[in-house]
Formats: structure tokens, C-alpha cells, sequence
């Protein structure tokens, strides 16, 4: 799969995925769509990144580990709940503000902020299980992240090709995990 | 939905609009502290130091939650908070009775001394692999499930558990763990499945998924061929949840495989939240129906009673051994179930109760026992450890702990001065009251046979001398006390042994608590406020 093609399109395509991930996030509230099927999407664009760069590339371009960015979304989720204690009104209730700027009204709500928490909650969970299946098989499991893409991509390739990773590569690989 | 304070139609006939008084929100705290617990934990996922330290607070934090709620259920009667104040039966109500508040705070309680055990029972790479996020969302999906007052909220609730319940089970990832856990989803799962078209047909019959509003309109059916079916369903899919006899086979292929705390765990919880849902739907709304499926729960009591006493007296591995009490117990509350009454669902709740104590004593017991054991004997073997076979001299090492082993064991057994006696004398008096003296008589072969197992255990791994009795006694030093073990078992005996020392309080509270049950008024009123006695409130 690690065409030149295909590692030439993949950016383009996932930053495209991603920015089209936030506008179903955001049509979601009165049209078809939602946190559910945005952080769906958002994880396809991320999974081809994975395909063309390794998952390795994934993770350094996520910054936080997915399982992490699961978690702050079932916070703000939560949060959004629970804004209501303050405006007397029970637990998930909707909340309204509409900020005026430059002139246009712009409808905010805990409804949103809770589809955001289901939007990241649904990228992290899916993500980990994405990337935990392109992984490659290793000693341990989640196999830690590499810190090069070249080793991580020869590596790929010797396993796509002899269908057991390089000794060499497996050495290298063995090394940059115990640096961690 | 557009803004509600600039929308012309009526609210009233849609929303709640009387603001909920600020201790109301103790219904719902318990899952959102478990919830956000969880979230942080997952979030600091690799700095696994704070771990301990956040879940411990968080659990605290729990019991004291869970306990106001009891304090204020006590005071003003059931607890009502409907979801995105929606009226109920089309928002989401939770609603926390005597009963689920009573078994709300005794998982915190147990969850909470499994925690501080965890400390030392669990390694960093447990850890690393998330035991404590899997702990607060299991307690999420205990505490929603007992709060809840809408039955698919509660399915909700035990898909949540359940799936903490798979994270727990193969934390470790051993291959025996793995074969475990396989049983252990697929019959959890046909067991969730069976409870969830039991919740589509029952959804069919009513119009309406709301426990409250089930429990006013069950009247019009009741003892008509569906709803008959429909408590089967519901029982069938609970006595699989719960470890009932001829469904219970998940549990002895399961419970022995993961770390002891998470045996301990599901011991005192996951069975429970089974028969808490068996209770909540066949003694509260399904009443006439229950009546009516009485011999038949009758029997799965009286095989549940005797195969999990007769398997745990047969058992040598005493982990496996514990798993067999847990199922021994269930028959006895099951049984309490099947005769019906208040008395005998008041000594159910007091004995469901107990058994959450009482099992997560006897997990840690277990644990430790073993644990002392082979640092005695230097023995490394795995198999070896858990074997009444090898296991000796516990006595003479350490008396201490024998006295709380014994405690925890006369508890587990029913005898007094333990808090064990009491529910079963409930349930006995009130097998006497309807002339089931088979039932009784059940009853107190179980206890008897459990008694002889609890008897082996003591006679072999503790009275016994140990294999090299010498070179034990030389390393007993490596055998030391440890808070983290003492501190929260020593709280599960205290509370064994106060509630069986001074009974009255505890009594009065399940008494009640089953009255409520047997006539849901208050607990309708609670979600309706101006439902009428008969019909409903549309």
C-alpha cells in the first residue's frame, strides 16, 4: 500500500478529512450529522495517514495518545452536563449563550460542547483501535511509538514483503523503545 | 430544539420548570464523579504515580456522596432528577429508593477498600494498562445501574459494567485470563442480549420504558399470558447475570483467572447488580407476574443453593472455592426472591448487602492466605498456591490474621456473632410463614455444606502445619502486615461485625426498603408528583 501515490495524496486528503470532520461536528445540530460521525470521519483521514506514513507518524502528529484525548472529551462531555447545576436546571439540560461578534449572532450550547466531548471521545477510542490494528505485530503490546519514520517505514516494508519484520530493523526498533 | 426562553409554545406540557433542589443532584453524582474520575484517570494514563492517589480520592469521595444520598432518601423518600429535565416517561429519570441507595453505598464501600488494596495488588504495569480507569467506569456503569429509574438506562448501565468487567478480567493478559474472559463475554453477552428484547417486548406491551410509569400501568395486564413471558424473560437474562444454577457457568470458568482484587470486585458487585435488577423488575413491577413463575424460581433457589455449596466443598483450588460461595450466596437471596414477601425480600436485600461485604472479605482473604502461604514455603509454583493440597501453617505463622480469616468466615458461613445470621434467619422465618419448608430446609443444608467448606479451609491451610514447618518459621520475616491489605480489610470485618452485632438499624432500613418495593407509591409519586393512585397521568 506505501505507494508513491498514495503518500503523496495522504496529507492532502487527511487535512481535507479532518477539516470536513468538523463541519459535520458542527452541521450535526440541525441536519444530519454529528460528534459520532465527525470523529468517524476524522479517524478514516487519520487512518490513511497511518497507511501511507506508519502509525508511528500518527501519534507524533496527534501529540497526546488517543486513549488521552478519549478521556478530555468524556470530560468536556461531562462538563457539559454539568453546567446546568449552576443555572438550576437538571443534569443535561441545554444551556444557550449568543455571543454577538462583528455583528452576527453566534448560538453557543452545552449541546455543543457535548457533541465536541462525543466528537473527541470517538476519535481517541477509534483511533487507538485504528492504529492498534496497522501496527504491525512486536514483543509488546501497544508497541511503543518510533521516534524515525524511515525505520518505521523500511520495517513496514520488509514486513510486507517477507511478512516477519527485519532482524535489523527489529534491533533498531528494540532500541529506540528502551530509550523511552 | 430551539431556545426555551424565547419559544411561544407551552413548556409546561414538555419540560420541567420547577428548578430541582440542589440535593437532588446527589442521584446523579455518583456516575458523573465515576465518570469524570475516569476521564482524568485516562487522561494522565502514563503517569501512572497519580493513579492510586486520584482514584482513592474519587472513591472517598463516592462513599460520601452515596451516603448523603442514603441519609437524604431516609429523610424525604425516593429521589427523583429527570435528564435535560424532559418530563418524565420521556426524559430519562434517575431515581434512588431505599433499596438502590442501601446497595449504592455498600459498592462504594467495597469498591472503595478494593481500591486501597489495589495499591499493593496491582503493579505498574496494571496500572499502565488502566486497572483504575476501568475501575471508576465500572462503578460508573454499579452506581447508574442501582440509581437508574428507567429500564433501558439500566441496559445502558450494564453494557458500561460490562465492558469495564472485559478490561479487568484480562488485565494481565495470561492465557488462562484470556480463556476466561472468552466465556465470560459470550454468556454475559447472550445474557445482555436475552435482557434486551426482554426490554423491546417489554417496551411493546407498555409504551413506555420508565420504571415509575411501568409499575402504574402493570395493573391494567397483570397475569396475562404476555407479561407471564415477559418476567420469564427478564428472569431468565437476570439469573444468567446473577449466577443462577443452570446459567451460571461463567462464572467458576472466570473468577479465578484475573488479579484477586478484581475478583474480589466482581464477587461483591457484578452478581449483585444482576439480582438488583431481578428484584427491581420482578418484585416491583412485575409483582403479580413473579407470583405466578414463584415455583420456578423456587427451584433455580434450591439448585443455585446446593451445586455452589456442593462445588465449593469439592473444590481444592481455594479461589475456584470462592467463586462457588459467591453462586451459594446468590441462591439464598434468589430464594428470598422466589417466597415473595416483604419479610423475605427484606432479608434478600439485607442478605445481597452482606454478600458484597462479605465476598470481597473473603477475596482478599484468600489472596493473602495464598500470598502468606508461599512466601512460607518458597514454593513459586502458580498452582501450587492456590492449592488446599499445599497451603499449611498459617496458623502458626501468623495468629493474627487467622483470627480475622475466622471472622470473615463465620460471616461468609452465617454464623453468629457475623452480620451473615441475621438475613438468613429472615429468609428461613419467612419460608416458615408460607410452609415452604423445603426452602428452609435448603437453605440450611447450603449453610451447612458451606460451613464444612469454610471448615476444610481452616483445618488444612491454617490448623495444618505447613510442608517444612522449620524452614517456614525461619522466613517468616518476609511476611509482613501491610495497610494497604489490613486497613481495608479490617474496615469489611468491622462493618460484618457491627451489622451483625447490632442488627436493628440495618434491619429497619431493608424492612422498609421492601415495603417500598412491594408498594412503589412513594417511588412513583416521586417521578410523577401528581400521579393519581390508579391510572396514569395522562
Amino acid at each position: 500500500m506505501n505507494t508513491i501515490i498514495l503518500r503523496t495524496v495522504a496529507p492532502v486528503v487527511t487535512a481535507l478529512t479532518l477539516l470536513f470532520s468538523v463541519f459535520v461536528l458542527l452541521r450535526g445540530h440541525n441536519e444530519p450529522g454529528g460528534g459520532f460521525i465527525g470523529g468517524l470521519i476524522a479517524v478514516s483521514g487519520l487512518a490513511i495517514y497511518g497507511i501511507a506514513f506508519g502509525t508511528g507518524a500518527v501519534r507524533r502528529a496527534l501529540r497526546f495518545h488517543p486513549m488521552a484525548i478519549a478521556g478530555a472529551g468524556l470530560l468536556i462531555a461531562m462538563l457539559s452536563g454539568l453546567v446546568s447545576i449552576f443555572a438550576g436546571v437538571p443534569f443535561m439540560t441545554g444551556l444557550w449563550i449568543t455571543p454577538s461578534l462583528f455583528g452576527t449572532d453566534i448560538p453557543l450550547s452545552t449541546v455543543i460542547s457535548f457533541d465536541v466531548g462525543v466528537y473527541l471521545v470517538v476519535l481517541g477510542a477509534i483511533t487507538s483501535i485504528v492504529l492498534a490494528l496497522e501496527q504491525e505485530p512486536g514483543p509488546e503490546f501497544p508497541a511503543p511509538a518510533l521516534r524515525g519514520t524511515t525505520s518505521r517505514r523500511a520495517e513496514t516494508a520488509a514486513f510486507a514483503r517477507e511478512g516477519a519484520p527485519d532482524p535489523v530493523t527489529k534491533k533498531k526498533r528494540r532500541k529506540s523503545g528502551g530509550k523511552r | 430544539m430551539a431556545s426555551p426562553a424565547t419559544s411561544p409554545v407551552d413548556l409546561a406540557a414538555a419540560l420541567v420548570l420547577t428548578p430541582p433542589p440542589l440535593g437532588d443532584w446527589l442521584v446523579i453524582l455518583p456516575v458523573v464523579l465515576m465518570i469524570g474520575a475516569g476521564a482524568i484517570l485516562l487522561m494522565v494514563r502514563k503517569s501512572v504515580r497519580l493513579h492510586g492517589g486520584i482514584a482513592i480520592a474519587a472513591l472517598l469521595l463516592l462513599v460520601l456522596v452515596n451516603g448523603s444520598l442514603l441519609l437524604r432518601v431516609i429523610e424525604n423518600g425516593p429521589v427523583t432528577m429527570v435528564m435535560g429535565r424532559w418530563l418524565p416517561p420521556f426524559g430519562i429519570a434517575f431515581t434512588a429508593d431505599l433499596f438502590g441507595a442501601t446497595m449504592a453505598l455498600t459498592a462504594s464501600l467495597v469498591a472503595l477498600a478494593a481500591g486501597i488494596f489495589a495499591l499493593r495488588d496491582i503493579d505498574g504495569s496494571g496500572r499502565r494498562y488502566g486497572f483504575y480507569p476501568f475501575l471508576m467506569l465500572l462503578m460508573a456503569g454499579v452506581s447508574g445501574a442501582f440509581l437508574t429509574g428507567d429500564i433501558f438506562n439500566l441496559y445502558v448501565w450494564f453494557e458500561v459494567l460490562l465492558i469495564s468487567s472485559f478490561g479487568l478480567l484480562i488485565l494481565g493478559s495470561r492465557p488462562e485470563q484470556i480463556d476466561g474472559a472468552l466465556k465470560y463475554a459470550v454468556l454475559n453477552l447472550i445474557a445482555t442480549t436475552l435482557f434486551l428484547i426482554s426490554v423491546g417486548y417489554l417496551y411493546s406491551l407498555f409504551g413506555t420504558l420508565n420504571m415509575a410509569d411501568i409499575a402504574l400501568k402493570a395493573g391494567d395486564l397483570s397475569g396475562t399470558a404476555p407479561l407471564v413471558t415477559l418476567t420469564a424473560l427478564f428472569t431468565f437474562a437476570f439469573a444468567m447475570k446473577a449466577a443462577a444454577f443452570p446459567l451460571n457457568f461463567w462464572l467458576p470458568a472466570s473468577y479465578h483467572t484475573p488479579r484477586i482484587v478484581v475478583s474480589a470486585l466482581f464477587g461483591a458487585l457484578l452478581t449483585k447488580v444482576g439480582i438488583y435488577a431481578l428484584i427491581r423488575v420482578t418484585v416491583m413491577l412485575l409483582p403479580v407476574e413473579r407470583e405466578v413463575l414463584s415455583p420456578a424460581i423456587a427451584t433455580l433457589a434450591i439448585l443455585t443453593l446446593i451445586t455452589g455449596a456442593l462445588g465449593a466443598l469439592a473444590q481444592s483450588d481455594i479461589r475456584k472455592l470462592a467463586g462457588y460461595l459467591v453462586i451459594a450466596g446468590i441462591g439464598n437471596i434468589l430464594a428470598g426472591v422466589a417466597i415473595g414477601s416483604p419479610a423475605a425480600i427484606s432479608g434478600a436485600i439485607f442478605y445481597a448487602l452482606h454478600s458484597m461485604v462479605a465476598m470481597t472479605a473473603l477475596y482478599l482473604v484468600v489472596g493473602e492466605a495464598a500470598r502468606r502461604a508461599s512466601l512460607l514455603s518458597g514454593d513459586e509454583n502458580q498452582a501450587n498456591r492456590w492449592s488446599l493440597h499445599t497451603l499449611g501453617g498459617l496458623y502458626r505463622s501468623s495468629p493474627g490474621f487467622t483470627a480475622v480469616s475466622l471472622l470473615v468466615f463465620l460471616a461468609v458461613a452465617g454464623l453468629p456473632p457475623l452480620s451473615g445470621l441475621w438475613p438468613k434467619i429472615m429468609l428461613l422465618k419467612a419460608a416458615m410463614d408460607i410452609n415452604a419448608w423445603w426452602l428452609a430446609a435448603a437453605i440450611l443444608v447450603s449453610s451447612f455444606l458451606v460451613t464444612l467448606t469454610l471448615g476444610r479451609i481452616v483445618l488444612l491451610a491454617y490448623w495444618r502445619q505447613g510442608l517444612e514447618p522449620e524452614a517456614g518459621l525461619e522466613r517468616q520475616t518476609a511476611v509482613r502486615g501491610d495497610w494497604r491489605l489490613s486497613l481495608p480489610l479490617g474496615a469489611l470485618v468491622l462493618l460484618l461485625a457491627g451489622f451483625g452485632l447490632f442488627p436493628e438499624r440495618l434491619l429497619s432500613l431493608t424492612q422498609s426498603a421492601a415495603e417500598g418495593l412491594a408498594g412503589p407509591s412513594a417511588y412513583i409519586r416521586s417521578v410523577f408528583p401528581d400521579a393519581l393512585p390508579s391510572g396514569g397521568i395522562r
